[in-house]
């Protein structure tokens, strides 16, 4: 421990946004400083990046950076609602609101900014609001459900995150902005025009080119916006979004340097002109330029710091280029996006098929990259920042960086031109030499890579560059790139997969003892154990398999965030008659679930723990349901709309071929889970094309669509065959999926397997439709073998004392698990957060780690 | 060492060897109320941590998967993935987590662990 308060400096932090936060968390590593933070908002910093996501169910809690514990953990003193007022730099004092007062040493200002609100005639009416912090969000929340209609002023980054804010929240959405284009600051004007039209196919519509004279009563909305070109807009809800301005306030109240047009002036250390002062983030001036984004915001954090502490880090400016995905559109910007660089060249490629358009910008010479523009695919974005960012010289044709690749080659960043300074990962600021520092202290791939140097394991969105760079510095040290499964084995998945078939192993202690060693893990065992499943079907829970599976598995439940289980019975393609229904809702009252219909078209049950498990699925198997798997690496569900039986428009029974597929397929482990959907007619209400499998009735028969995702990284199915009979298309579904269970790696869904299979779509279509391997015979007779030997798992686990004895929630007491609460929201339970638990007094605090033998 | 050589303790029976099963985990209560997770290990070692999961903020551990790394056993909690060192309670992911560990015995059918 350091030395008595006494000796400890006072550093006072006023504002506890993201980059105030970042800021403590900086300075509280070293224990020679007091830390204290005055906070104008009701709560500690929160991710204000991700703001929009409170409407898609993120709570406050969700994005929360801290909480009061971790603050009282790391010794920081905070003051919640404490808005500071006065700044008396003589006496070294801040005042709050409440009069309370401060001393300091080192002051830091992290006050952040506020929306600019354009001076609109009645932009002080009711539901005319701002989008910044969680209590406005609240207000647009509470506005919206009184409205149908809601418009959005200011067309750039903030204001289109705050338009799908709008959409989110269910209402008619418009984006109204006073120049010519949208994001003008990042995108040129095509870029925008590709923006706009795929913002307008999502439902928003976009007015530019509209200043707005004043708002008024409406019609029949709530307000009338007239437009200086004398057209108008009726809308229920006014979301300003016109840009930011910095909260500078304080600092101009008692005289410390303001730009001209705002802003506290700032060094490379981050003081303002009083040397005691600094001032980080949105409130600070740099060289004339305010940065309004987080990461630079995070950099003065760390120059503050470390000037602070006697450290030597600066401020030197910060590389403005953005990727991000607004509404689902894919948008990326770097640097002279414009071409305002006197002499500058530009490349531009259009797809408006795909709604694909992309700019570079290059230099007079051709040789270096000054800036680039992405709309509708970014996944050119890492390689071209670092060409622009470490000057890089560009390959001879610089278009073809851009053009689709078309079957050719494209050209790879080379990346041993990249210097050992070129940023890898931006998240967690990893640099080149960082990564060849691990290699050359031993790292032979990229998973050892990343837990050293913790790169990719932000936002991940470098990580097709960190595999390039490492590649690149395995190959020079003549080191084999490993795709061993873990280090029990030193097989891949699919390895593993052909000496279990080829030897007949049927568990794994054989396969380990013969081709791994050790114990193994939790990598290669559930992989093991699926890869057993697939071959054998055996059931699941036996006792030479029950140590592979994960808790899903195990307990056939989802395991949620307090440890209970969810429980889905099957309901294939949908389909439930009412009886089965009834039940499912008595089954959820008596042991009081909370139910939700899910995506795919199926009740999910939650709630429910360890030991009641057992009794709510005899009650669903006594009614005539099963598993729905909804817990494995397998079959989940096959979505459907109504088809020809019932809907005007359908062409073939959706419904009948959706409850086969499902029926047949049900139980099948696979690498990952998979997901299917027949659609009656091209309208594809049951939307196929996002499944692993999509079948689409035509005139003529199903159109068959394969490794379609939804998801994290969603992707449209590639249309596979046309026209198919009902037997054509059974027969390629069960070939391409054991293909599938064979090749792939260890949760790999098929769309991700696709894009890495050598050969892509053409190749598997030669080996299912023309047996190009010559194994289509045994794809089949594995697939029936899978069928003949369903059986459902709740039904045999029920049915066997020995295995109900593992839900027993304590082995030597009946009481259940105290820490398992919840508390009602909407007429049904949730889990109880923290901090409810915390006021019950029900947290349990870890303990020391004490080292003991066994005995 | 702390748990060893503190006088107050004595072996408790929490249940029978029959209860557990092999590379994996069942939960037991101590009469302090504190959840423990007891694993059983190629037939005749038993190891014995707190089911707390302190990544997760639940009691689970006693539902992950068995596993070695160079040697040390260790349990990967079900929520998070992070893994636990039976023998010691260190986690191999995050130093700055932990969880309480328990000497552990085998004695004539008997599960008994040193609180």
């Amino acid at each position: 421990m350091s030395s008595g308060t006494q000796s400890k400096q006072n550093v006072v932090v006023v504002g506890n946004g993201m980059v105030g936060h970042h800021f403590v968390e900086q300075l509280s590593q070293n224990s020679n400083y007091n830390i204290t933070v005055l906070c104008a908002e009701s709560r500690l910093a929160y991710d204000r990046v991700h703001l929009s996501e409170y409407f898609s169910g993120k709570t406050a809690d969700d994005l929360a950076l801290t909480t009061p514990e971790n603050y009282q953990q790391l010794g920081v003193n905070f003051h919640l609602d404490a808005k500071v007022i006065t700044i008396d730099k003589s006496q070294k004092v801040v005042t709050t609101e409440q009069g309370e007062s401060y001393s300091y040493d080192k002051l830091v200002l992290a006050t952040g900014s506020y929306p600019f609100v354009p001076p609109i005639p009645g932009k002080e009416r009711e539901h005319c609001l701002v989008y910044r912090t969680i209590d406005d969000l609240d207000a647009i929340q509470s506005s919206a459900n009184t409205g149908k209609t809601g418009v959005v002023v200011g067309g750039g980054l903030l204001g289109l995150e705050a338009a799908n804010a709008l959409k989110e929240l269910g209402l008619d959405t418009h984006v109204v902005e006073f120049a010519p284009q949208l994001m003008g600051v990042q995108l040129d004007q095509a870029g925008g025009q590709q923006l706009r039209k795929m913002i307008e196919e999502l439902g928003v519509t976009v007015h530019t080119e509209k200043a707005t004279n004043v708002i008024v009563d409406g019609e029949s909305s709530v307000h009338k916006m007239e437009f200086a070109d004398g057209s108008h807009l009726e809308t229920d809800l006014i979301l300003f979004s016109a840009g930011i301005r910095p909260y500078d306030n304080l600092a101009r109240e008692f005289d410390l340097t303001i730009g001209d047009r705002g802003g506290i002036v700032v060094n490379n250390q981050c003081q303002t002109s009083d040397e005691d002062i600094y001032a980080i983030g949105e409130c600070a001036l740099w060289n004339n330029f305010i940065f309004g984004l987080v990461a630079p915001g995070y950099s003065m954090a760390k120059a503050a710091a470390s000037h602070i502490t006697g450290g030597e880090e600066s401020f030197t400016g910060a590389d403005m280029s953005t990727k991000l995905k607004l509404m689902g559109v894919e948008v990326g910007s770097i640097g002279d996006a414009h071409a305002r660089t006197p002499g500058a060249l530009s490349y531009t490629y259009q797809n408006e098929r795909d709604n694909v358009y992309k700019k570079m910008v290059v230099s007079q010479d051709g040789k270096t990259l000054l800036g680039a523009v992405l709309v509708g695919d970014t996944s050119e974005y890492d390689s071209l920042l670092q060409y622009a960012l470490n000057g890089i010289e560009l390959p001879e044709n610089p278009d073809a960086l851009i053009l689709p690749s078309n079957g050719g080659e494209k050209p790879t960043l080379g990346v041993d031109s990249l210097p050992d300074t070129a940023t890898i990962c931006s998240c967690l600021n990893v640099t080149k030499g960082d990564i060849v520092a691990a290699v050359e202290a031993g790292a032979t791939d990229v998973g050892a890579i990343k837990s050293v140097t913790k790169a990719s394991t932000g936002c991940g969105g470098c990580s097709a560059l960190l595999k390039n760079v490492a590649e690149n510095e395995f190959a020079k040290r003549g080191l084999e790139v490993k795709k061993d499964i873990c280090s029990h084995f030193v097989y891949s998945r699919t390895e593993l997969f052909h000496i279990i078939k080829a030897e007949k192993i049927k568990n794994f202690d054989t396969l380990i003892a013969k081709h791994g060693k050790g114990m193994g893990c939790e990598i290669c065992k559930p992989a093991v154990g699926s890869i057993l499943a697939s071959v054998y079907n055996d059931y699941i829970l036996q006792d030479d398999h029950l140590h592979l599976q994960d808790t899903n598995d195990t307990y056939l439940g989802n395991m949620q965030k307090d440890g209970t289980y969810s429980v889905v019975p099957r309901m294939p393609g949908g389909e439930v008659t009412p009886e089965k229904l009834i039940v499912i809702g008595e089954v959820a009252k008596e042991y009081n679930l909370y139910t939700k219909v899910t995506g795919g078209q199926r009740i999910d049950l939650f709630g429910a723990r360890v030991d009641q498990l057992p009794a709510i699925w005899k009650r669903l198997i006594d009614a005539g349901m099963e598993t729905g798997h909804a817990y494995g690496k397998s079959l989940r569900t096959v979505k459907s709309c109504v088809g020809s039986t019932w809907c005007r428009y359908g062409v073939q029974d959706s419904m009948s071929m959706a409850i086969f597929l499902e029926e047949r397929y049900k139980g099948l482990r696979s690498p990952h889970k998979i997901k299917f959907a027949v659609s009656g007619c091209t309208r594809e209400c049951a939307e196929a094309q996002s499944k692993d499998i999509g079948v689409i009735a035509t005139e003529n028969g199903w159109n068959l669509y394969v490794s379609g995702n939804g998801g994290m990284k969603p992707r449209h199915g590639d249309l596979f065959a046309t026209d198919l009979d009902d037997a054509t298309l059974i027969k390629y579904i069960d070939r391409y999926l054991m293909f599938y269970v064979r090749m792939a790696d260890r949760l790999q869904r098929t769309s991700v397997w696709l894009e890495s299979l050598e050969g892509g779509l053409e190749y598997m279509q030669k080996v299912v439709k023309e047996d190009h391997l010559g194994i289509n015979e045994e794809l089949e007779r594995q697939m029936d073998a899978v069928v003949a030997t369903y059986q459902c798992e709740w039904k045999t686990t029920v049915e066997s004392p020995e295995k109900l004895k593992r839900f027993r929630q304590f082995v030597n007491s009946d009481k259940q698990d105290v820490n398992i609460q919840f508390v009602t929201e909407r007429e049904q339970i949730r889990p109880a957060t923290l901090t409810e638990k915390a006021a019950k007094g029900l947290l349990i605090e870890t303990v020391d780690v004490t080292a003991v033998e066994p005995a | 060492m702390t748990a060893i050589n503190s006088t107050n303790t004595n072996w408790h029976t929490l249940c029978q060897k029959d209860d557990l099963v092999k590379h994996s985990g069942v939960c037991a209560l101590l009469d302090n109320e504190q959840q423990v997770a007891i694993f059983l290990i190629d037939n005749d070692k038993a190891f014995t941590i707190s089911n707390w999961d302190p990544a997760g903020n639940a009691n689970v551990l006693y539902r992950g998967l068995i596993g070695d790394e160079e040697g040390e056993i260790f349990v990967a909690s079900p929520l998070y993935k992070e893994r636990f060192v039976l023998s010691d309670g260190r986690c191999l992911d995050d130093e700055s987590l932990s969880v309480t560990s328990y000497a552990t015995r085998i004695e004539q059918g008997q599960v008994q662990v040193l609180v």
